[in-house]
């Protein structure tokens, strides 16, 4: 009863000093941040459990502007707009044409899901999975620095042609053979 | 020249050894490269061995004190193992009667092999064995003999299986590998006391501490390492109770017959008893051991050879026999008749071989020398170089034979008359036998199908070659001394001793003139007379049953020893191990049931191990935190 | 225990944990789908899920913790071009094994078997 009690004091103490102490700012960067992450979780969610696949992509795409709304939020706004290029557009494009190229009959239940017992498992592994790294994101005793960083994109450069320049490259190689890997195995080597 | 020969003369086995890892590596294919590598390696070893004997002479090395090249092999503890090379006259001896035989026997089997596909394989295998017995030869040590030892015992046994698709090659190339090692494990025994008791197998430390050894311990236990140092030699030159390989060996191709189980390989016993001779000399008793085993397998082999119908393997017998004649003369004292006999054995007994191996090739693999005759007309050089070897052996003069058989037998008159009557009449049986094999062979009327022809060049001239060998070497070696060259202790003089020389030289003659009387002339019929000594005449045509008896004693011992070994082995050695193979199948099933091939649930198992790790970091760094107090 | 007003004053001024906490659940999200999924598509999808969870954290790092430069940012930029390759080849994947198998439903390929 007193806990009860101690919770609505608490409560109680929390909405007057809003009014004490009106940090708006502040305020307007959580709401924006719950905003976009709800949205996100929700429409992961949704890529999970819709039964049409051609709904699950695109719940898929919303999830990916919402972190891209994030990005943006806390000023990284070269990843944002990576992010709705590489994810929103290209991943997004494929994901739809693996779709089309795939799919042939009903599309109601073009996205279905296995028995029970394996969602029986896999709410466990997840579930003891989350138990765990929420419990790392809780305790961790990083505190966050309150100033994000300025302007990325200049930086970014500075450090890809410099520090990074050799997994740069390595990259770039690897998204050539990623292209020629996809076009072979699309094709078929052994195909005229 | 004969610096350079002396100063390297560990090039000498080095070379055949070169020659069969080139060939055997790199042109067994080529019949002709492998030919021309083979006999140049040889024919570079007989140069060198040349070379040596001329050192030997001009430097004027002794049996006592010999030259001697050593370097360290193997370390362990305390104990050094030497390899190195030991010259004295008796090594030269044996180098240049080695080299000569195989140079020829290389020369030989370039006709004799020409149509066979495993030519290549074959000269690679020569290549060893002449590696293995000119290292064998040129031994410092006991350890470093034995080594080479196996190693003639190796190369024997795959030139004697070198048809190794016959059955009876393998069988007997198995029972000649077996029968050695028999005695080679005695002789290990013997090498191993040896170590343990003087600390060293060094040659000529041994001999220099032997001396004041016997003067303190007197020569029980000296005896015993000598009995057992002799099983060696016993089973390696066919000696009584383990020559039964030797008829046997005779599946080789027949080069191989003459090079290794005439001339070369079945004499390292003789020659191991002769190197080791300071150890033999001091003990009597193992003297006296060697000098009768040697003569009574000298006369049972020649009983048994008189009645053999297959050429090679009365040759063979006759080699059994021979080599008891030499151990009868180490046996009696005499080294120096030994190992004279020993080389002029070597060239007649080789060159008897390549005879064989010219006539039976001739006769297209038809052994039975009663389905031969006539040959001296188809084949009249083969037929010369056969008599003469034929003489050499029988002892007339001035054949090889006589001079080294005239001196085993002087040597054995000195000691003991019954091994000198033992000895004379083996002398007689052993004309009387090979005066039938030539008689039958070559005399009389060609049959009308018999293919014979002369050979080719390659096989001929080795055999003229090892024919004036034989009829030159012995009086060379007489007249030239070879006793004061090849001796033990103090040498003396020999004068032939022309009452033993004339009644074996009778003898011989009278054996010569029966065996034509009866096979020639067939005064009397050779039947009836193997008919009226029955028994004896079964006796020796089966050789005395003695491969019988050895198959029923092993039948009767290893057998059932087997029997039960496998019994033990199926059903309790194999069944701890299919027990085990069960329990492990039961469990692999259990541990291979996650694995359905279900790749999610691979994803699950997966993460349940992240999980674990993240859980097992996670109690760390709430450790850590707790002691740093919130900080890292 | 921390009371609810804390609680709430935690919450309200968003930094690291946040998006920490957002990583981890869209992770368990797409891991949960990972494992329950039939298609091959539905499956790259939660991969993606994943990946994108993994950006956040790297981001956010980048964002919150006082470092001087933006390897965070960097390290998610080569993590998005993997991704982009892996979802390539594995869409290239799912449709060749559709053509040679004519599913796409993974509880029928069991060739994986121990």
């Amino acid at each position: 009863m007193d806990a009860v009690l101690g919770q609505v004091h608490g409560l109680v103490a929390w909405a007057l000093s809003l009014a004490n102490d009106y940090d708006v700012p502040s305020l307007i960067e959580a709401g924006v941040f719950f905003l976009f992450a709800g949205l996100a979780l929700l429409f992961a969610c949704g890529v999970v459990f819709f039964r049409n696949v051609v709904h699950s992509a695109l719940s898929l795409t919303a999830t990916f502007i919402c972190v891209a709304c994030l990005y943006l939020s806390i000023g990284a706004e070269f990843m944002g707009a990576v992010q709705i290029l590489v994810y929103g557009g290209a991943v997004a494009v494929l994901i739809v044409m693996a779709i089309m190229l795939t799919r042939r009959d009903d599309m109601g239940h073009s996205n279905p899901s296995r028995g029970l017992i394996h969602h029986v498992m896999a709410a466990g592994v997840t579930g003891l999975f989350l138990l765990g790294m929420a419990a790392v994101a809780i305790f961790s005793p990083f505190r966050s620095a309150a100033q994000p960083l300025g302007d990325a994109a200049p930086g970014l450069a500075d450090l890809m042609l410099t520090h990074y320049v050799l997994p740069f490259e390595v990259i770039a190689v690897l998204l050539l053979i990623a292209m020629i890997g996809a076009i072979v195995l699309a094709k078929g080597a052994d195909e005229r | 020249m004969i610096d350079f020969a002396l100063y390297h003369a560990w090039l000498i086995p080095l070379l055949p050894a070169l020659a069969f890892l080139i060939i055997g590596l790199g042109t067994r294919q080529d019949k002709k490269k492998s030919a021309i590598i083979g006999i140049t390696a040889i024919g570079a070893s007989f140069l060198l061995s040349l070379g040596v004997v001329g050192a030997v002479l001009t430097k004027r090395l002794v049996m006592a004190a010999p030259f001697v090249m050593k370097t360290v092999w193997a370390r362990i503890g305390d104990m050094e193992l030497g390899m190195g090379v030991l010259i004295d006259p008796l090594t030269a001896m044996m180098l240049v009667v080695v080299t000569t035989v195989a140079l020829m026997v290389n020369i030989y089997s370039v006709g004799y092999m020409e149509h066979d596909p495993g030519m290549g394989r074959f000269f690679a295998f020569l290549s060893l064995f002449a590696a293995s017995m000119l290292g064998l030869v040129i031994s410092l040590n006991f350890l470093q003999m034995y080594i080479f030892w196996e190693g003639v015992g190796l190369c024997s046994y795959l030139l004697i299986g070198f048809y190794y698709y016959k059955i009876s090659a393998r069988e007997a190339a198995k029972k000649a590998f077996i029968t050695t090692r028999i005695g080679d494990f005695g002789m290990l025994l013997g090498i191993l006391l040896l170590q343990i008791t003087f600390g060293t197998v060094d040659f000529v430390a041994l001999k220099s501490m032997l001396p004041n050894y016997i003067w303190v311990s007197g020569t029980s236990f000296l005896t015993v390492i000598g009995l057992l140092l002799f099983i060696g030699p016993i089973g390696k030159s066919g000696q009584f109770p383990l020559h039964v390989w030797l008829p046997d060996a005779m599946e080789g191709p027949t080069p191989v017959s003459a090079l290794i189980h005439a001339a070369t390989m079945v004499v390292a016993g003789v020659y191991l008893i002769g190197r080791a001779y300071f150890i033999f000399a001091e003990l009597p008793i193992v003297m006296s051991v060697i000098a009768w085993l040697g003569g009574f397998t000298a006369f049972f082999a020649a009983t048994i050879a008189i009645t053999q119908r297959p050429f090679k393997r009365i040759l063979a017998y006759s080699t059994i026999s021979q080599l008891g004649y030499m151990m009868l003369a180490l046996g009696v004292g005499s080294l120096t008749a030994s190992m004279f006999h020993l080389m002029t054995h070597a060239f007649f007994k080789a060159l008897m071989f390549l005879c064989a191996g010219a006539v039976i090739e001739a006769m297209h693999e038809e052994a039975d020398i009663f389905k031969m005759g006539g040959l001296r007309h188809r084949m009249p050089v083969t037929f010369k170089c056969m008599t003469i070897g034929v003489l050499a052996i029988a002892g007339l003069p001035p054949f090889a034979g006589f001079f080294s058989k005239d001196a085993i037998l002087a040597a054995a008159a000195e000691v003991s008359f019954p091994l000198y009557l033992l000895a004379s009449i083996t002398a007689f049986m052993t004309a009387f036998y090979m005066s039938r094999l030539l008689f039958v062979a070559f005399f009389g009327e060609v049959s009308d199908d018999c293919p014979a022809q002369e050979t080719n060049a390659f096989m001929r001239w080795p055999l003229v070659v090892l024919a004036v060998l034989s009829v030159v070497s012995g009086a060379w070696g007489h007249f030239a001394g070879f006793s004061d060259w090849v001796f033990y202790g103090v040498h003396e003089e020999e004068a032939i001793n022309w009452t033993i020389a004339g009644s074996s030289i009778v003898l011989s003659l009278f054996a010569m003139w029966l065996a034509y009387q009866i096979y020639v002339e067939k005064r009397w019929s050779s039947h009836q007379i193997a008919r009226r000594l029955g028994v004896l005449y079964d006796l020796s045509f089966h050789a005395y049953y003695i491969d019988e008896i050895y198959a029923f004693i092993r039948e009767l011992t290893v057998d059932k020893a087997g029997r039960l070994a496998y019994w033990i082995d199926t059903h309790i050695v194999d069944g701890v191990v299919h027990g085990l193979g069960r329990m492990t199948r039961g469990l692999s099933v259990l541990l291979a049931l996650p694995q359905n091939g279900d790749a999610q649930r691979y994803v699950a198992f997966f993460y349940t191990g992240v999980i674990a790790l993240v859980a097992y970091s996670l109690f760390y760094a709430v450790k850590i935190l707790s002691v740093t107090g919130g900080a890292f | 225990m921390m009371n609810f007003m804390e609680f709430m004053q935690l919450a309200t001024h968003v930094g690291l944990h946040h998006f920490l906490l957002l990583s981890a659940i869209l992770f368990s999200i797409g891991l949960f789908g990972l494992l329950t999924k039939k298609g091959l598509i539905p499956l790259l999808m939660c991969v993606e899920l994943m990946l994108n969870a993994v950006n956040i954290n790297l981001v956010a790092f980048n964002q919150y913790m006082p470092v001087p430069d933006y390897s965070g940012q960097l390290m998610a930029i080569f993590s998005v071009a993997v991704a982009a390759s892996e979802i390539a080849v594995g869409v290239a994947l799912t449709f060749r094994i559709y053509r040679d198998r004519g599913t796409v439903n993974v509880d029928e390929l069991k060739e994986l078997k121990g």
